[in-house]
């Protein structure tokens, strides 16, 4: 049978980077496919050219046996594609009827009037099709996250029964924010979906995948490396696949790995956020890397933020160099010494109308200034010398910072807070989304911060990445540390040990 | 900073397009002492465009011009000689005027910040506050400059040309100054554009919000010092009509409302834009109604040239 969607040959590159390499997917109808991959293996970019977001370089994109390029998620939608985002695409102020035939509502039009009872009547039973129980004609900003999440697979759901061709739903990570109850509630909903529609599954949990799927795509550095029927794979075998190689610890910089470290910098006693995490603490020395492992929603993303200023903490405490320090404002946290890499480069690492020089030296204002005004001699010449060490590749340091590729706009991220002389360090995430030659650019950088005896905290893209930087290891389980692990070289935990603690 | 591009260029282009168009219709347009006109008319208007520009900058609004020109026109015609109060400072009015307007900027910035008003809200506010101010302390009546010494703060000429233009020229050094060269034009750049990153950088946006409205209320507090001394008086009507001409100046000149990009020597040819499309309309003798409707044409048919559609992918 001719499958209803299918990727032939699929490249798509972005400046420096290139995301996918003839990928070639199909699904059939009414079958259920899994897609895989680590972060920045290509699949958002794959998500994203199925949306019509990205338009495809080389390749075709063929849709119920015609070659087709969807404009926008919009137009995909109204082909019969329909996708759930893990970052919600519910209007908040609108009403779970009006979110659902968002765009649709002529339907429901009665002499130009939108007929309300209409309306919420239909959507009553796409409702029903997710066993969501709410009401139609209340707004969403009342509904919780999962609730939410399920509004929106119900829009999805609403294509079918009103478009003649096949319906293709995506679900992008469905399950990161969901319980587990909601979770099987999804699966025995996307069971009961199948005999209607094909369903693309993507999601960075395998067993989920496994159980969900009939078949499973494995992408890495942008291509397929791996495709298999569910029933004859297991979790570890496609780890095996979306990792790709045996744990190389020259990847990690391992030999440059520090086994003693200076003074005691940062102390963290009894951290909480109410809702996020509990009583966190921990100790951590110049030049010692600290990796926090957990799922997301396990509580090391907020605090990460938190040690950024950007989360105000709801109790405990936090000492640099025995000093208590405030992290109700972000210039408080980089004033004690933090200098946070957050994981969203382009929205909070980057300033992108400003050049590489004025980027790097962002928050070290002051040392580049004299009453107020830029010593543009002095400024110059230290980004240069940034720019020589960390080999970032850009024509000039007045270079708009836009122009550069992701993994040298990351090193100047970086830099910034070299520059400024941050005492330690949180990177979250801090190799999302750079290609390969890059990353291990970053971790070279990062084992050179931590000679120069800078305190690190990491959160890695990957639990690969968290075990073979770090020196010690913190598992997070909802909010609460879960266990601790030594990562000497040659003495490193392995993965599934902090799996069994994570989840 | 700014990169030179064509849309950049844009204004002056259409600055001397206007002037080519004017002076086929009316060769009087192109003599010296028009063009001295010209420039003396632009001098209130550049110095209010220095403050606006750095506010827009930053991606906010400050529409309490015409409030802070009138109260610190008042404040200077009752501190020089004249004919309701006993004061008598001459030239020494100024920095007082100057030092009024920054602390109204003050309010309007401590307000928008601390109190997270939209400065939308609180500059009109405060603007129709300085109105009222200045009518409720006159009783609706002028104060009549006496001072002669003092009126050559505008009328006066140096090199022969009028001193307000002179006045205008430093304002534009001191703007473009701090524009480029300090760590205050940088940060503003730098909110205007990202201020989620500015702030996780450590940049501190709240002083700098503050202080950029400080300084637009200096700028405003500078152009009623010279309203005053070039209308011989002070009253709350005294600056009627320039809150228009100043956000069209900065947005003709191509700053984006949106913050971010832009510069105060864009704002100066837009000033000229401006006031040369005024002054060519009054040679070729349109009525002056007429001339309220071209300039508001003007604003639309200039912001719709220097917006990058492909940019934008929404609007509000």
């Amino acid at each position: 049978m001719d499958p209803v969607l299918e990727l032939r040959n699929v490249t798509k590159e972005f400046p420096g980077v290139r995301a996918l390499d003839s990928v070639n997917i199909h699904v059939g109808r009414n079958e259920v496919v899994g897609l895989i991959g680590e972060n920045g293996a290509g699949k958002s970019t794959l998500v994203k050219i199925l949306a019509g977001i990205h338009r495809i370089d080389e390749g075709e994109l063929i849709f119920e046996g015609e070659p087709t390029s969807f404009r926008s998620p919009r137009d995909a939608f109204d082909h019969g594609l329909a996708m759930v985002f893990q970052e919600q695409s519910i209007i908040q102020t609108l009403t779970v009827a009006e979110n659902i035939f968002l765009g649709r509502e002529r339907e429901f039009l009665r002499f130009g009037v939108i007929d309300k009872r209409a309306m919420n009547s239909a959507a009553r039973i796409e409702l029903a099709k997710v066993h969501l129980d709410c009401d139609p004609a209340q707004k969403c900003s009342q509904l919780d996250f999962a609730a939410r999440q399920m509004v929106e697979i119900a829009k999805a759901l609403s294509l079918d029964g009103r478009l003649d061709g096949d319906v293709v739903i995506l679900l992008d990570e469905p399950t990161s924010v969901l319980e587990r109850r909601e979770i099987d509630l999804l699966f025995s909903i996307i069971s009961e979906l199948r005999a209607k529609a094909s369903i693309i599954f993507i999601s960075h949990r395998l067993d989920e995948v496994l159980e969900v799927s009939d078949r499973v795509y494995v992408l890495r550095d942008g291509a397929v490396v791996h495709e298999t029927e569910s029933a004859d794979a297991s979790v570890t075998g496609l780890h095996e696949h979306m990792v790709g190689r045996q744990l190389d610890h020259q990847y990690y910089r391992e030999n440059k790995q520090r086994n003693s470290f200076g003074e005691p910098v940062l102390s963290v006693r009894d951290l909480s956020i109410d809702g996020e995490f509990r009583n966190l603490s921990f100790e951590l020395a110049e030049g010692e890397i600290l990796g926090l492992a957990g799922v997301v929603g396990s509580g090391r993303e907020a605090f990460a933020r938190c040690l950024g200023g950007l989360l105000p903490p709801s109790g405990g405490e936090v000492l640099i160099g025995g000093k208590p320090v405030r992290l109700n404002r972000p210039h408080q946290a980089v004033n004690a010494g933090f200098g946070f890499v957050p994981s969203e480069r382009k929205s909070e690492g980057i300033v992108t109308g400003l050049s590489v020089a004025e980027n790097m030296t962002l928050a070290a204002g002051e040392r580049f200034s004299q009453l107020g005004f830029i010593r543009f001699d002095k400024e110059r010449a230290e980004c240069q010398s940034w720019i020589d060490r960390l080999q970032i590749r850009t024509p000039s340091s007045k270079t708009p910072m836009q122009s550069l590729s992701g993994g040298n706009q990351q090193k100047v991220v970086l830099s910034k807070w070299q520059i400024f002389g941050s005492k330690v360090a949180v990177l979250d995430h801090p190799t999302r989304g750079i290609d390969v030659g890059a990353k291990e650019d970053v971790y070279e950088l990062i084992r050179e911060m931590a000679d120069q005896g800078v305190a690190i905290v990491l959160l890695g893209d990957t639990l690969e990445e968290v075990i073979g930087l770090s020196n010690r290891i913190l598992v997070l389980r909802d909010g609460e540390v879960s266990a601790r692990f030594d990562a000497p070289v040659g003495g490193k935990p392995d993965q599934l040990d902090l799996i069994s603690n994570m989840v | 900073m700014a990169s030179i591009n064509l849309r950049a260029l844009a204004p002056i282009g259409v600055f001397f397009l206007l002037c080519f168009v004017i002076a086929v219709f009316s060769p009087n347009f192109l003599s010296v002492s028009n063009a001295i006109r010209i420039l003396n008319a632009s001098a209130i208007p550049v110095v209010l465009v220095m403050g606006a520009t750095f506010v827009i900058l930053m991606g906010s609004i400050d529409l309490s011009v015409e409030g802070i020109v009138a109260l610190c026109a008042v404040v200077t015609a009752s501190l020089v000689l004249n004919d309701t109060t006993s004061a008598n400072l001459g030239l020494w009015a100024v920095p007082f005027a100057v030092l009024a307007g920054g602390l109204i900027g003050a309010v309007n910035g401590a307000t928008h910040v601390y109190l997270k008003v939209p400065s939308f809200m609180v500059t009109l506010g405060i603007g129709f506050v300085c109105l009222g101010i200045a009518t409720a302390a006159l009783g609706g009546f002028p104060v009549r400059i006496s001072d002669r010494g003092f009126r050559t703060l505008t009328l006066g000429r140096t090199l022969g040309l009028p001193n307000g233009i002179w006045v205008a020229t430093a304002a534009v050094v001191v703007a473009l100054i701090i524009q480029e060269r300090t760590r205050l034009g940088r940060y503003v750049y730098a909110i205007g554009t990202d201020e989620i990153t500015a702030r996780q950088s450590g940049v501190p946006v709240e002083r700098t919000r503050v202080l950029v409205f400080v300084l637009a209320g200096l700028f405003s507090g500078l152009a009623g010092a010279m309203a005053a001394a070039q209308l011989g008086q002070g009253h709350a009507l005294i600056a009627s009509g320039r809150l228009f001409t100043t956000i069209t100046a900065v947005v003709v000149g191509g700053t984006a409302l949106s913050g971010g990009v832009g510069s105060v020597l864009n704002s100066v040819v837009g000033v000229l834009i401006v006031v040369v499309l005024t002054n060519g309309m009054v040679l070729m003798g349109v009525p002056p109604f007429v001339q309220q409707g071209v300039q508001g044409f003007l604003i639309i048919v200039a912001v719709s040239l220097a917006l990058d559609r492909r940019q934008l992918d929404f609007v509000k």
